[in-house]
């Protein structure tokens, strides 16, 4: 995981509430076994019509979606499955940040384990960013902080474990390997209980 | 030892914790029993291999083929059809990747292959007390044995196979009690749509659900695995229930549950996995079994949901229009009545042989409606071969249904059981997702007695409208 501390750009909205994983990729789109590349998929049957052109009218194949790195979406994103070829796709897709007034746990972890930054704001600050799509915005993954272009500031809660592996781009399996000493006391105490 | 009362999930999450949790780090949680399948586990083997990596506990992983698969019969040749050639490579691939790293894998010549989360409590292998964990949000299911289980992503996989441990944080308690008693017809599934239409699909987020009460305890294993099911509907990290004399009954004998003294012994630290008397839980609901009606739901998530005759609610806001008009409902109508043209019977929700019954014994000895194609899918080639034996195969031929393979084929349409656009699918299942069923496919979420009365009516149907044993009881 690469690491991530600020991201500058302009916001795409996707103001649907409940976007669920089968709506960030399609879940025929699964049968793969890599994990690069999935960007073509993400929001596959909002972005193309069933005749396989683009859909002019959906919000992210807009002029001024183009290389927007941070969506703002409606509440409870990421609901349902715990694939996580959704953060894949979202990644590849060029998007590296996710604010929203609630998301979904499974995709959250999953989000943050790639180095997408999935995070929560106020309700208030949520409708505001929801009401003004295209604003460019500072994310400062450090202070935990997001600047408007009017001067004006949001602030964001994240786990500082998931801050510190951000900002580091820390191997969560490395960090769990660290831990193998006090694996092997916990299995050998349980053998012997047994 | 602290003598604090702890509710079932402390109980558990203290059982498994290497390492506890700081504000600064995770607590490092042991997992049990891993659940492997061949759609979100690719990824984290090439991770394995790439950083020249073993399997830690092999013997305790459990590997199954379900998602991908086709449920069609083999073809002239003996081979499978699979719906694409990526399909099949992934299969191949994880048949690759457990012979590679040791792991046994329920494949094509198990006779206990199926459904990941099917087969688990069919073989004992899922056991109370235990963490649990697979890359399937549905893992929420083998929750209905007072087991910590949960789904993750690939990733953590990764993790899981390399270290046999997850980074977690606990999540929090939220007590669901229901008291009284279901009314006849009336099923876990309608219980599991009624709790998500009351709490709402994100109404569980960062909590586990622990069910509770006498409704619940009334309940057999196979309801109790539909409700848990749906724990993560409601946003849920999973569901739980304390393990009874129910739970054991249906354990003991099977192939990998503990035998002799082990059972014993088994059985008496079991009868602890329960929350004390006192315990706190973060939040609580309460309601009445006999407030739960047949309830399906109507929208494009599962907590849009009404019961059979009462009339569709309004819109309440944009979102919930264009649900609306996604799946041509109309506010202020009730469902009933709506032609049908798939009724899907299978799924981690409701693809075990009391599911299949239930529905063979209204469908018995009548036709389902010549409009409709009806599927059935038995949840496993155990499930498959008991309603063989008990003929439920030829009670669904003969009533106009395809008897399939296992897998879970409809409920997530990556096999190529899918529904074209604008069709409606009755579907036992537990996403009504936009597209979830085929693009454009508009989906019912029913119990299989409702699906049942739906494939006979063709139309949005009662069950309670047809008695059982073939005599009609109103039109």
């Amino acid at each position: 995981m690469k690491p991530l501390t600020m991201i500058r750009s302009r916001t795409a909205v996707l103001a649907h509430e409940n976007i669920d994983t089968d709506r960030i990729i399609p879940a025929r789109f699964l049968t793969t076994t890599q994990r690069e590349g999935l960007g073509r998929y993400a929001f596959h049957d909002w972005r193309y019509r069933a005749d396989g052109s683009l859909d002019p009218s959906f919000a992210l194949n807009k002029p001024n979606a183009k290389g927007c790195e941070i969506l703002i979406a409606g509440r409870n994103f990421g609901c349902g499955s715990s694939r996580e070829h959704a953060p894949w796709a979202l990644l590849d897709y060029g998007f590296r940040a996710v604010l929203c007034s609630e998301i979904a746990d499974i995709f959250r972890s999953n989000a943050l384990r790639n180095g997408l930054l999935a995070v929560v704001l106020s309700e208030a600050e949520h409708k505001y960013l929801l009401k003004h799509p295209g604003i460019e915005l500072a994310i400062d993954v450090a202070a935990g902080t997001i600047e408007l272009p009017d001067g004006g500031r949001f602030r964001f809660e994240i786990d500082d474990f998931a801050r510190h592996c951000l900002l580091r781009g820390v191997d969560q399996l490395g960090f769990l390997q660290q831990h193998t000493a006090q694996i092997d006391a916990f299995e050998a105490r349980r053998e012997t209980r047994a | 030892m602290s003598t604090k009362p702890r509710t079932l999930l402390d109980k558990l999450w203290d059982a498994h914790q290497v390492v506890a949790e700081t504000a600064a780090t995770p607590g490092i949680l042991y997992i049990d029993l891993h659940l492997i399948h061949e759609v979100t586990t690719p990824q984290a083997f090439a991770e394995l291999r790439q950083r020249g990596l073993s399997v830690r506990r092999p013997e305790r992983v459990l590997a199954t083929l379900d998602h991908s698969t086709p449920t069609s019969p083999r073809d002239q040749q003996g081979q499978h059809v699979y719906a694409t050639a990526e399909a099949a490579a992934q299969v191949e691939q994880l048949e690759t990747n457990c012979m590679q790293f040791g792991i046994r894998l329920h494949g094509w010549s198990s006779q206990h292959r199926g459904i990941v989360h099917v087969i688990g409590p069919e073989l004992g292998a899922t056991q109370p007390g235990m963490t649990i964990v697979c890359g399937d949000s549905h893992t929420s299911t083998h929750g209905a044995f007072g087991a910590l289980a949960f789904g993750i992503g690939t990733t953590e996989v990764g993790h899981v196979l390399a270290t046999q441990c997850l980074l977690q944080r606990k999540p929090r308690n939220f007590a669901i009690t229901v008291d009284g008693k279901l009314a006849p017809g009336v099923t876990a599934k309608d219980l599991a749509l009624h709790l998500i239409g009351k709490i709402g699909v994100n109404g569980g987020t960062g909590h586990v659900l622990e069910y509770r009460g006498s409704a619940i305890a009334a309940l057999d294993m196979e309801q109790r695995m539909t409700l848990c099911n749906m724990s993560i509907e409601a946003g849920a990290r999973a569901g739980l229930i304390a393990p009874d004399e129910t739970t054991f009954a249906y354990l003991q004998g099977r192939p990998q549950a503990p035998k002799g003294e082990a059972w014993d012994s088994a059985v008496a630290t079991w009868r602890e996995l329960h929350s004390d008397d006192g315990a706190r839980f973060d939040r609580e609901l309460r309601f009445d079994a006999a407030d739960v009606r047949p309830t399906i739901s109507y929208g494009t998530h599962p907590g849009m949901v009404t019961t059979l005759h009462a009339p569709v609610p309004a819109a309440k806001d944009l979102q919930e229009r264009r649900a609306l008009e996604y799946m041509h409902v109309e506010a202020g109508k009730p469902m009933t009545g709506m032609p049908v043209d798939i009724v899907f019977l299978g799924s981690c929700t409701n693809s075990r042989i009391g599911d299949l019954r239930a529905a063979a014994e209204l469908l018995r000895g009548r036709k389902i409606a010549s409009s409709v194609r009806m599927l059935v899918v038995p949840g496993s080639v155990a499930v498959q071969r008991e309603a063989e034996h008990e003929g439920l195969d030829q009670v669904f031929r003969a009533a106009g249904a395809e008897w399939r393979e296992p897998g879970c084929s409809m409920c997530i349409g990556m096999n190529g059981d899918i529904a074209r656009p604008g069709q409606l699918v009755v579907s036992t299942s537990n996403r009504n997702f936009e597209g979830r069923q085929g693009p454009g496919a508009r989906t019912v979420l029913a119990s299989p007695l409702v699906a049942a009365a739906c494939a006979l009516a063709g139309r949005i149907a009662d069950p309670r409208d047809y008695a059982m044993n073939g005599t009609e009881q109103a039109a």
